[in-house]
């Protein structure tokens, strides 16, 4: 009992930062219909960047814990952001109306790029932080087994719900999130009232991008460690919670991110720790087999 | 579309400043977190590092290549345009009819030259085994890239997971030689049996899946036979994967240095060297390559074929037109993963030694890009990528660190370049000629 309740906190946890990448590749899906494969890339650059804005922070002996947070929260997602836009300008935009796996491909070599950009230029090595947020509260014991609520783990939950709501405010509430569903729906009609469809689909990459980069913060406070393959599995698994949920739909990708989070951390515990990530794929294709549209996704319409 | 261009015709210099300045300021923005700034590992802690010279040099250069490129581009677009004018739009869509009319009979020249050039190649380089080894990769690739176009380009399933068949081939043939005793010519056929089941395995329950949902399944299946192969280690061998796998014979005729049985050299009276392996195992894939080119090129052609290129463009109007999706698509799985598995068996043999290391994802991604850059569905174009994806790295070894680099670079440059792939290829390969029409 105790055990389940800690691996329903850890694996909350690892599900909300699945989430906050997922809805990067599905926003990014749902307006040009591409995988945006160098997303789980824009992740790790931004943890990158994280640790180098951690130890700057550290030299300049700021050492309050919010503070530190807060303006390493805004300095990757301010940097990430440009990432992903160049991302897009260059390796997305050229080949709007292409074929659908020519931008694959270019996502594809994107993503080698950006791995091998940061492994040459911060080195192939393991980083390591020291802890920023150290502690937890207790929450029970029973035989001699104590559920742990970390600070770390608060954090991450409390920075994704908010996350999630100023977010499902931009898109149904704001101008940009009508520009953005309208290109969703159709983008010869929105360019033809009026609409800047390029800079919308440059804003969704940034905005998607800096969804990742606050998972690339939150992931390096919450392990310590960053190295520059960490981009791959993650990209992954956030890509399948995506599909998971639905593509193309944002509580689709929290809710796929979330269970891809728990089935992982049950799964790491009772039955094989090897092999969690079987089981995620198989669940996957499970769920598509009878739901080939994810859980909350629209079934797709096929017309002649 | 041509006003566009005019107005870019006549820009001014110091508009190009401020459009270079733009680009320059970007790559600012990128190089400061990961060129100006790094972090380095001094005793146990992490400290920051600078550098500014190296962060300055990549804005200059970012500048200086906006500049060159922005005025290549709009030199090239005028001359376009100025070539369009003169050119009768009639006439011109004459010329591209003539073009491709032309193009055919010189692409198949082409090819009979690969052919010539790959047949005769160990003759010119018998000593040198770097250059016969090289190419014998390129042509794993070659024969791994036209069973991929089997399922992607012919019939249009895009599938990340393929390097997954290519795994189940190789293992196959690792643990029926190692642990049955099975040789090469035995195991071919059974491995090619095994890597279609698997093919069928997958194809079944992604029928009904799409596009993208069909892509995720793939790479989830292709991590699935990974992380088994890595954790079943009483089958597998696990990380440490399978070692001294038995090397292929010639007709029962070992190649190995001259002992009790008759070897190939013993037998034909030949002075034993090592390197007639390297050239037999380069004659043996060349063999099989070909035998894979032949007989997709003549599934191309028969109902089957036809059937995967039409679901390709238009899976309803076939099942409309009473063609049954399942066993067309099931097929090309399957077949597509029998070739695979071909290659597979190679692999094992010629390595003699297997690991889960080299059944990872970016093989996959690498053998789609294989066929995506060729030009889908053009089986030269597949090699010529190949060539392009193999000796790119290869070239770049002088720089050995920042080829993995250059070859990411390549990949999104030529598809930018060429969305349509090295030799795009979207015609059918039958078409319907009305009587009396010349063909």
């Amino acid at each position: 009992m105790a055990l389940a309740l800690q691996q329903l906190i850890n694996g909350l946890t690892l599900g909300a930062v699945y989430g906050l990448i997922a809805i990067g590749y599905t926003m990014v899906y749902g307006i040009i219909g591409m995988i945006n494969f160098a997303h789980g890339d824009i992740y790790m650059v931004s943890a990158f960047i994280a640790v180098t804005v951690f130890t700057l922070l550290a030299t300049f002996g700021i050492s309050s814990v919010p503070l530190a947070l807060l303006l390493v929260l805004i300095v990757a997602v301010l940097f990430t952001s440009v990432y992903g836009w160049t991302v897009e300008r260059l390796a997305y935009r050229p080949l709007r109306g292409a074929t659908r796996l020519a931008p694959l491909i270019s996502a594809i070599g994107m993503s080698i790029f950006l791995q091998n950009m940061v492994q040459l230029t911060q080195g192939a090595r393991v980083k390591p932080i020291p802890p920023v947020l150290v502690g937890g509260i207790d929450l029970l014991t029973v035989d001699g087994f104590t559920v742990r609520l970390a600070y770390t783990q608060i954090l991450i939950v409390i920075v994704t719900v908010a996350l999630m709501a100023g977010f499902t405010w931009l898109i149904t509430r704001t101008s940009f999130g009508r520009q953005q569903r309208s290109c969703e729906q159709d983008r010869t009609m929105t360019a033809l009232l009026g609409i800047n469809v390029d800079r919308t689909i440059s804003l969704t990459f940034m905005l998607g991008a800096a969804l990742a980069a606050v998972a690339g913060v939150m992931v390096t406070v919450y392990y310590g460690v960053v190295d520059f393959f960490i981009g791959f599995v993650a990209g992954i698994k956030a890509f399948t919670a995506a599909v998971l949920g639905g593509i193309g739909s944002l509580p689709g990708a929290m809710l796929g991110g979330l269970l891809i989070g728990l089935i992982e951390a049950f799964w790491a515990a009772y039955l094989s720790a090897e092999y969690k990530d079987v089981a995620t794929f198989s669940i996957l294709i499970l769920v598509l087999m009878f739901r080939p549209s994810g859980l909350l996704g629209r079934p797709e319409v096929e017309k002649v | 579309m041509a006003t566009l261009v005019l107005a870019t015709h006549s820009i001014s210099p110091a508009a190009r400043f401020k459009d270079a300045a733009t680009v320059a300021f970007i790559a600012l923005l990128l190089g400061i977190p990961m060129i100006g700034l790094t972090t380095v590992d001094q005793g146990g802690a992490l400290r920051i590092a600078t550098r500014w010279p190296t962060l300055f040099a990549f804005v200059a250069a970012a500048f200086a290549g906006r500049l060159v490129l922005r005025y290549a581009i709009d030199q090239f677009k005028a001359r376009k345009l100025a070539h369009e004018r003169s050119a009768a739009a009639t006439a011109a869509a004459d010329a591209v009819a003539d073009s491709r009319r032309a193009g055919r009979p010189l692409l198949t020249w082409v090819g009979w030259a690969a052919l010539g050039v790959a047949l005769s190649l160990p003759v010119f380089f018998a000593d040198n085994r770097y250059v016969v080894d090289t190419a014998t990769t390129v042509l794993i690739y070659v024969m791994l890239g036209w069973g991929l176009n089997v399922v992607v380009g012919l019939a249009g399933l895009l599938d990340l997971g393929y390097v997954a068949f290519y795994a189940v081939g190789a293992y196959t043939y690792g643990i029926l030689g190692t642990q049955f005793g099975w040789g090469f010519w035995q195991a071919l056929p059974v491995a090619g049996a095994m890597a279609a089941t698997f093919g069928i395995i997958l194809g079944w329950p992604t029928l009904r899946l799409r596009g993208d949902y069909l892509a995720i399944v793939t790479l989830g299946f292709g991590e699935i036979i990974r992380v088994i192969l890595v954790n079943w280690t009483e089958l597998s061998g696990g990380p440490n994967g399978i070692a001294s796998i038995p090397r292929p014979s010639f007709f029962g005729l070992e190649l190995k240095p001259p002992g009790d049985d008759p070897t190939f050299a013993s037998f034909f009276g030949l002075e034993y060297s090592p390197s007639q392996r390297i050239i037999f195992l380069y004659y043996l894939i060349l063999a099989l390559a070909l035998i894979t080119n032949v007989f997709v090129s003549r599934m191309r052609k028969l109902p089957i074929g036809r059937a995967w290129e039409a679901m390709r463009e238009d899976e309803i109007a076939c099942k409309a037109m009473g063609i049954n999706a399942r066993n067309v698509k099931l097929s090309a799985f399957a077949i597509g993963a029998m070739l695979g598995g071909f290659a597979g068996v190679f692999f094992a043999a010629r390595m003699g030694f297997i690991s889960p290391e080299s059944f990872t994802f970016s093989e996959s991604a690498i053998i789609l890009a294989i066929v995506v850059l060729g030009g889908m569905g053009s089986q030269l174009g597949v090699v010529l990528a190949s060539l392009v994806l193999v000796l790119l790295p290869e070239l770049g070894r002088d720089f050995a660190e920042y080829r993995m680099l250059l070859f990411g670079a390549a990949m999104v440059l030529i598809m930018v370049w060429k969305p349509g792939g090295i030799l795009a290829h979207r015609e059918p390969t039958m078409r319907y000629v009305a009587d009396g029409e010349k063909r």
